[in-house]
């Protein structure tokens, strides 16, 4: 090369230092576990799912989210939502309206017809599925994915379960109930309704491989309170169950419930609208105590439901009931005080928790049956090799999330049996806390409310009390989403390396980091939004 | 649905570098696949170095906005240390090495060969920037750049300022704080660190000479300080960008918070974010949340003296005092949010 005076190098680039060899700790890409996702009960992948519907791509959500729930509708109405109380964001403004969003999906898929992707081959094997309630539901969906033929016998004459005898028509309309079960038939479930299982060992027979046990816990319990002859005292299960039938329990005008639980809050908001001018909870402990849920208690008084903390009912007359004061001791337990007042009543209804009818199970053995719930293994499997069972039955938190999530587990682990294998569930993440997030990058945004039912209307009919959203708040209310701990392409990483070392693949494909020139200053680690970067240690 | 938002809402806004939610022109230059990349890797700029980062912003902006037609004049600092040490250089533009004192000069020199080939019939519309750090700016560069600023000569000069002479070993400059140590203010005697005096704010200087464009902008703020720099390229005349750079080597700071520095220092009202025209502000970037400024002093070690057993309570709210002069002269105060 011709150079000119006084020039002896040719002109180089600084890519020919490597100034990677200065780094001492390296940026790696990381998916931390979502606080939603660890906390949902069904084991939904919210974070993924809310991703799709950011951009407005609600089908692509809702098949996302039917990967590991298939009532979507439901779920969006009836679930307690434990997500939103994990959700990061309410340490910025409020938690994400995850639920709220999830009932959009919902009604947008039964809006638009949409129908779960065919499932895998077919495998050969037969499963006979126990019941019609989300448990039983769930566990269905997700063997006819795997390609096994899932066969429900149900011994009611409608399907749901729990979902229909138990959750008020306010809460959860039926056209929906019945649209997400019929989207499951057509996926290839099988239901046999009235058709009553009585011994499960004989059942099998039928040329089943495996059973899941989903028949809830349906039977009332009782306490013992005397009572007059012409005295009313109904269970709520009865009641609630009646509401489905020809003509509606007659509870007269004065009607106490008797109980805290969520079972007891829904009689009384039942209650109140079959025409009861009065409708009281008695509850032997306090609010705080109480094992309904507090938005549930709320929306109790705001119908005008009066609870009577700190009572029991010593005994229940034609026209009234007895009821002694109770007084918390040290320890927390309620102590009778001796101090008794009179109540009008025209029914009561005990509301005091439910059993489990196991009588179908006396010929099978190896059952391990303990505080009227069956005993089941982390694969959800029975002590009888092919038996598994889930929901009401075999835990503690009777929802229908979690139904819906043993549902899932069972299926998961009755297809691994099936194949003679076991049952391996991926390792989890590490959880994505707040403090591993960069907040300052999101806009600040409120909660989207959900419009509630003018306080006469929901006193005096069945209509859902809780609106919808529609499209335009419903993506408001997704885009509130962090995406914590999961790259959700925002270029943060890719804009502030003074290094230009972070190399961008193209949209949905990431980014990775060019270690040759990467210093290990750590920016893009502090910089990401999400969380989804960690800084490691150089081994040397 | 009645008496229910509907404003658009896109998750982090223009917080963030890119957006997937927005529509690929409104996302910014360093979003951009295709970005020039004006100072490319392998240069030597200590870990976290926020002149580096701040130099590729403003120089991939005024790339984009030029069409790539430019030429940049740099000052002697650190900027040109550490990207072109003989024969080696990081720049994918047309660069010249000036003098510290002269970029200015050297500046109006190219575009006035640019307009004299023009008059010929010769070449494009190139348009050049000037560049340097707050040494050969502030203190050496001085002369030239209000020469520049007085002619109206056609150049954009954009200040990257860090508070010192850095890569010599952290000598004071007139843009040091107050109260900041430095190699030579030193936090020794009855008043530590840098003294307190009227400063040299050049934003402000550059205001007085009544050119078309002036500007302030932090490494904090990418979306704002592309505006600016696109805005400025949209102009003719002198135009003057000052964009405050962490440095953790001289701020004793941890090589990951040069960011987190810069928007600490916009959002105390230490460093006031603005723009203005022909001598007159035109708009503020307010601030989002409101901190003190100990939550900006506390992190960097040239403040390190500030603190400890005996804390300087009264050096500490003098600095306030500063910065809440700067909320009010500049009104910066927290406004309702948009989307």
């Amino acid at each position: 090369m011709d150079k000119p005076f006084a020039i002896t190098l040719n002109p180089g680039s600084s890519l020919a230092n490597r100034t990677g060899s200065w780094r001492t700790f390296r940026p790696e890409y990381v998916d931390r576990l979502p606080p939603c996702n660890a906390t949902c009960p069904a084991g939904e992948n919210i974070q993924g799912w809310l991703f799709h519907a950011e951009s407005g791509d609600y089908e692509t959500a809702w098949r996302s989210l039917t990967e590991n729930n298939p009532l979507p509708a439901i779920m969006g109405r009836v679930c307690y939502h434990p997500c939103e109380g994990a959700c990061n964001r309410q340490h910025i403004d409020s938690a994400v309206g995850i639920n709220s969003v999830e009932r959009f999906l919902g009604d947008e898929a039964i809006k638009h017809g949409w129908q779960f992707a065919p499932a895998a081959a077919a495998s050969g094997k037969r499963v006979l599925v126990i019941g019609s309630g989300p448990a039983g539901l769930s566990a269905a969906y997700h063997l006819t994915r795997r390609g096994h033929k899932a066969v429900i016998y149900e011994a009611a004459p409608l399907a749901g379960g729990m979902m229909r005898f138990g959750i008020p028509k306010y809460r959860l309309p039926r056209e929906v109930l019945d649209a997400e079960i019929q989207r499951l038939l057509d996926f290839g479930v099988e239901l046999q309704l009235r058709t009553k299982v009585t011994n499960v060992a004989e059942a099998m027979q039928d040329g089943f491989d495996a059973v899941f046990l989903g028949v809830g816990a349906h039977i009332a319990k009782r306490a013992y309170i005397p009572a007059g002859d012409a005295s009313k005292v109904l269970d709520a299960v009865a009641v609630l169950r009646g509401m489905e039938g020809e003509a509606a329990p007659m509870l007269g005008r004065k009607v106490v419930v008797y109980g805290g639980g969520n079972t007891a809050i829904d009689v009384a908001r039942t209650a109140k609208r079959l025409g009861a001018e009065e409708a009281i909870i008695v509850y032997r402990r306090t609010r705080e105590k109480m094992p309904a849920h507090d938005f549930e208690v709320e929306d109790a008084l705001q119908e005008g439901i009066s609870i009577k903390w700190l009572s029991t009912i010593k005994e229940a007359g034609e026209s009234d009931i007895m009821v002694e004061k109770m007084a918390l001791d040290d320890k927390g337990f309620p102590q009778p005080t001796g101090e008794f007042e009179r109540i009008e009543a025209d029914s009561v209804v005990l509301a005091l928790g439910q059993d489990t009818d196991l009588s179908l199970l006396e010929n099978v053995p190896g059952l391990v049956v303990k505080d009227g719930m069956i005993e089941v293994d982390g694969d959800m499997m029975t002590g009888q090799p092919g038996v598994f069972a889930g929901g009401d039955m075999a835990g503690n938190e009777r929802t229908v999330t979690v139904a819906v999530g043993h549902g899932k587990k069972a299926a998961r682990a009755i297809d691994a049996w099936l194949r003679g294998e076991q049952c391996a569930p991926a390792a989890k993440n590490e959880l994505a806390t707040f403090e591993r997030m960069n907040p300052w990058y999101y806009s600040d945004a409120p909660k989207t409310v959900r419009p509630v039912l003018d306080i006469i209307r929901r006193q005096s009919t069945f209509e859902e009390v809780l609106g919808g959203l529609d499209e335009g708040n419903a993506l408001f209310e997704a885009r509130r989403c962090m995406s914590c701990g999961n790259c959700f392409e925002c270029d943060n990483c890719y804009g502030v390396c003074p290094d230009n070392a972070v190399i961008k693949l193209g949209p949905g494909k990431g980014f990775e980091f060019n270690l040759d020139y990467c210093k290990g200053c750590g920016i893009c680690a502090t910089e990401c939004p999400c969380g989804a970067i960690r800084m490691v240690a150089e081994e040397n | 649905m009645n008496g229910l938002q509907t404003v658009k809402f896109y998750q982090t806004g223009t917080f963030t570098v890119g957006n997937r939610l927005l529509a690929p022109e409104e996302r910014s230059v360093q979003a951009n696949m295709q970005r020039t990349n004006s100072i490319n890797s392998g240069h030597r700029a200590c870990q976290g170095c926020g002149e580096a980062l701040g130099a590729r912003y403003a120089i991939d902006a005024a790339m984009n906005a030029t069409d790539r037609q430019l030429i940049a004049a740099n000052a002697t600092g650190c900027l040109e240390v550490f990207s072109t040490p003989y024969p080696e250089t990081s720049w994918q533009i047309p660069w010249i090495h000036s003098l510290f004192g002269n970029t200015a000069a050297v500046a109006t020199g190219i575009s006035a060969a640019i307009k004299v080939k023009r008059q010929k019939g010769q070449g494009g519309d190139v348009r050049v920037v000037a560049q340097g750090g707050d040494g050969g700016t502030t203190d050496i560069g001085f002369g030239c750049l209000s020469g520049m600023f007085e002619r109206n000569d056609d150049v954009l000069y954009i200040c990257y300022d860090n508070g010192g002479y850095m890569n010599t070993g952290v000598q004071r400059s007139s843009a040091t704080p107050p109260a900041a140590r430095t190699a030579t203010t030193m936090p020794l005697g009855p008043e530590p660190g840098n003294p307190f005096g009227q400063g040299k704010f050049v934003p402000a200087i550059a205001m007085a000479h009544e050119i078309p464009y002036v500007a302030t902008a932090t490494v904090a703020d990418l979306r704002d300080l592309e505006y600016k720099v696109a805005k400025a390229m949209g102009m003719r005349g002198a135009r003057y960008i000052h964009i405050l750079v962490p440095c953790p080597l001289g701020w004793g700071t941890a090589s990951h918070d040069t960011i987190r520095m810069a928007r600490l220092a916009k959002e105390t009202g230490i460093f006031p974010v603005f723009e203005a025209e022909h001598g007159e502000v035109k708009s503020v970037l307010a601030i989002r949340r409101p901190l003190p400024v100990e939550e900006y002093l506390r992190p960097q070690k040239r403040y390190a003296h500030l603190f400890g057993k005996n804390p300087a309570v009264e050096t500490i709210a003098h600095i306030q005092a500063l910065a809440d002069k700067n909320i009010r002269k500049y009104r910066l105060q927290a406004r309702q949010e948009g989307h």
